[in-house]
């Protein structure tokens, strides 16, 4: 399992760099996107895999996941939803104003 | 109440930004008044708190009651006191520059101002590495939006590039501190530092790994030599009032550094103890003679200033990066100094750019400005202080740097660096500046464009230079009271140098029921 999200992860990112990289504005959101699940992905992992073990304590059981990362990567996921919101208004507006999508913004009018 | 003192400065921005978002859009003086009396407040505040960590105190909150290391602290030391001091003298001068009009030429200029400071404020102040992250985010987002205050195409394609490269730089800030997490279970800074000389040798490889990925977010955010590309265009297409205001953010990072890289990863922190000396001071004096170089290959004042303040940030970091008391005291002497030197540098770009027409700042011979003469005084001035030319602070903070550099191995490296950068930064301040003033042509060219967005009649002179002039005084008082400084300084580099007193007075913190 643990190999499993490793190679998730890591795919995740690599798809991320290559594609913010691109010339173009919607391939970097893309990119910046897959960047983002990697990252929560790999926050949440960071409290290590565990199954079937409530992060709230309780009387009835005696093993607990880990609750910190999971608090962590919901900050993380809003903060990076709101920065897509953000990057994608301001792509539409690049491609607006320069009337080309390239991230150079060579002007062409 | 006296207790409670340190969440000020973070909650002050915070409900005045909220308030200005509920006022009605068209009741401009009312904005104008709740924004300014905030940032005095924040001054105010942030005087007082001086004032009481001035003894070497360190007050630490819990935010919530949570007792450390389970909650987040804020923690006001001198460091941080210090940095919020310099942020709210910035940003009333800003302020009152953006009052003349810019504040008027888009939506929610003011609200964006709290939230920009309330972010800047909140990552001086925490005791938490996510917590910094988070403040680190806001105050991004409320930089993104500022930087595009006004619109314009220049503004978009810089913003673009800013805002792309500060989301991988968030998302890498994550990945680190996701390792540290993992490794060490904390992230309070305070613990950090005592988790960090207990872990285990196979988890050093790592440790170092993610440290190293943070040192490489904040020098993204610092403008250090290779990642420092988004700075220029940003800071030159940009407002003058929000570039005024982000002379203080390369300082976020450049105050990251000094903080996690003394603390977590400082001298006591056994198998990864100064994680960074090996490259910040090399990368530094890099960081300073590209700065430099551009600074002459410029061809716009605004693209100038820009360069400067990226040259400005290698003068600091190789202060910092010398690891001394002595060196990390001069550091945090010409901090304010470069800060202040930079705002009234792009306030007075922008004075100057409005009085010439199509010609704007670029640097060929335009038409003759108005008030030239005490424009040309302020410009000579302001190229002097930055340049580092006796008697102004300029040439004290790199007198003190120098000074500090003495004893250290690297001596040669350091003192050609900054004196050899300085001589040329004089050198193209001095082409700038007599290509727009010396070699103006006749009035008779001068036609004055009444579309431009800033109200031009009606708006005497003095006005407008109040919050340069109000910079410049900042600056002579930085002469004037050296010492008193001086020792302050010195007092916060021997207790940034002795993390242990943080560390105690963090997790040693009494949480009243």
């Amino acid at each position: 399992m643990e190999l499993l999200i490793a190679i998730i992860i890591g795919v995740l990112t690599a798809c991320g760099v290559y594609l913010s990289l691109r010339g173009r504005t919607f391939p970097v959101v893309l990119g910046l996107t897959f960047l983002s699940y990697a990252v929560n992905l790999f926050l949440l992992v960071m409290g290590r895999l565990t199954i079937g073990s409530p992060p709230i304590i309780s009387d009835k059981v005696a093993n607990y996941a880990d609750p910190l990362p999971q608090a962590l990567v919901l900050t993380a996921i809003v903060i990076s939803f709101g920065m897509t919101a953000f990057v994608i208004i301001l792509s539409l507006k690049s491609f607006l104003e320069m009337g080309n999508d390239q991230v150079d913004g060579k002007h062409r009018p | 109440m006296t207790s409670h003192i340190v969440i000020f400065p973070v909650v002050l921005p915070l409900l005045a930004g909220i308030l200005l978002l509920l006022l009605p859009r068209q009741h401009l003086p009312l904005r104008r008044t709740t924004s300014l009396t905030s940032v005095f407040l924040q001054l105010a505040t942030a005087g007082f708190l001086l004032n009481t960590v001035n003894n070497g105190e360190i007050l630490a909150y819990a935010l919530g009651n949570w007792s450390p290391p389970f909650g987040i602290v804020l923690v006001a030391d001198r460091l941080a006191v210090w940095m919020l001091v310099v942020t709210a003298l910035v940003a009333a001068s800003a302020l009152l520059y953006a009052l003349r009009g810019t504040d008027n030429s888009g939506a929610h200029f003011h609200a964006l101002f709290q939230l920009q400071l309330f972010g800047l404020n909140g990552a001086f102040l925490t005791g938490d590495l996510f917590n910094l992250f988070v403040f680190f985010e806001i105050l991004l987002l409320a930089s993104y939006s500022l930087l595009l205050h006004g619109g314009g195409r220049l503004k978009t394609k810089a913003g673009l590039h800013f805002v792309v490269i500060n989301l991988v730089g968030s998302t890498l800030f994550l990945f680190a501190v996701g390792t540290l997490y993992g490794l060490l279970g904390t992230l309070n800074m305070a613990d950090l530092a005592v988790k960090v000389t207990q872990a285990p040798a196979e988890d050093i490889a790592l440790i170092h790994i993610a440290g190293l990925l943070l040192f490489a977010v904040f020098a993204l955010k610092a403008a250090l030599l290779p990642l420092y590309l988004w700075l220029p265009a940003a800071y030159a297409y940009t407002t003058a009032t929000v570039a005024a205001l982000f002379a203080i953010m390369t300082k976020v990072g450049a105050y990251s550094i000094l903080r996690v890289y003394t603390l977590i990863f400082g001298a006591q922190a056994g198998s990864v103890s100064n994680l960074i000396e090996s490259w910040l001071l090399p990368l530094a004096l890099l960081t300073l003679t590209v700065g430099v170089l551009g600074t002459l290959a410029s061809t716009r004042l605004r693209q100038q200033i820009a360069y400067l303040v990226i040259a400005s940030i290698g003068t600091l970091l190789a202060a910092f990066g010398m690891n001394t008391e002595a060196g990390i005291a001069a550091g945090l002497f010409y901090l304010p100094h470069s800060t202040f030197a930079a705002a009234a540098l792009f306030l007075l770009a922008d004075c100057i750019s409005n009085r010439r027409d199509v010609m704007e700042d670029q640097f060929e011979p335009g038409p003759v400005i108005q008030q030239q003469r005490l424009l040309g005084a302020l410009f000579f001035i302001f190229a002097a202080l930055i340049a580092g030319l006796p008697p102004l602070s300029g040439f004290i903070g790199k007198f003190l740097i120098l000074n500090a550099a003495m004893s250290h191995s690297a001596l040669p490296w350091i003192m050609g660096t900054i004196l050899i950068t300085g001589l040329f930064t004089l050198i193209a301040l001095a082409r700038g500046g007599s290509m727009m003033f010396y070699r103006a042509q006749a009035p008779h060219i001068c036609r004055i464009d009444t579309s431009s967005d800033m109200p031009r009649s009606g708006m005497s002179v003095t006005a407008e230079l109040t919050p340069v002039l109000c910079l410049l005084v900042l600056c002579i008082a930085l002469v004037i009271w050296a010492g008193t400084i001086t020792e302050f300084t010195t007092g916060t580099a021997s207790q940034l140098l002795q993390p242990e007193l943080y560390i105690q007075s963090v997790l040693n913190l009494e949480v009243k029921p």
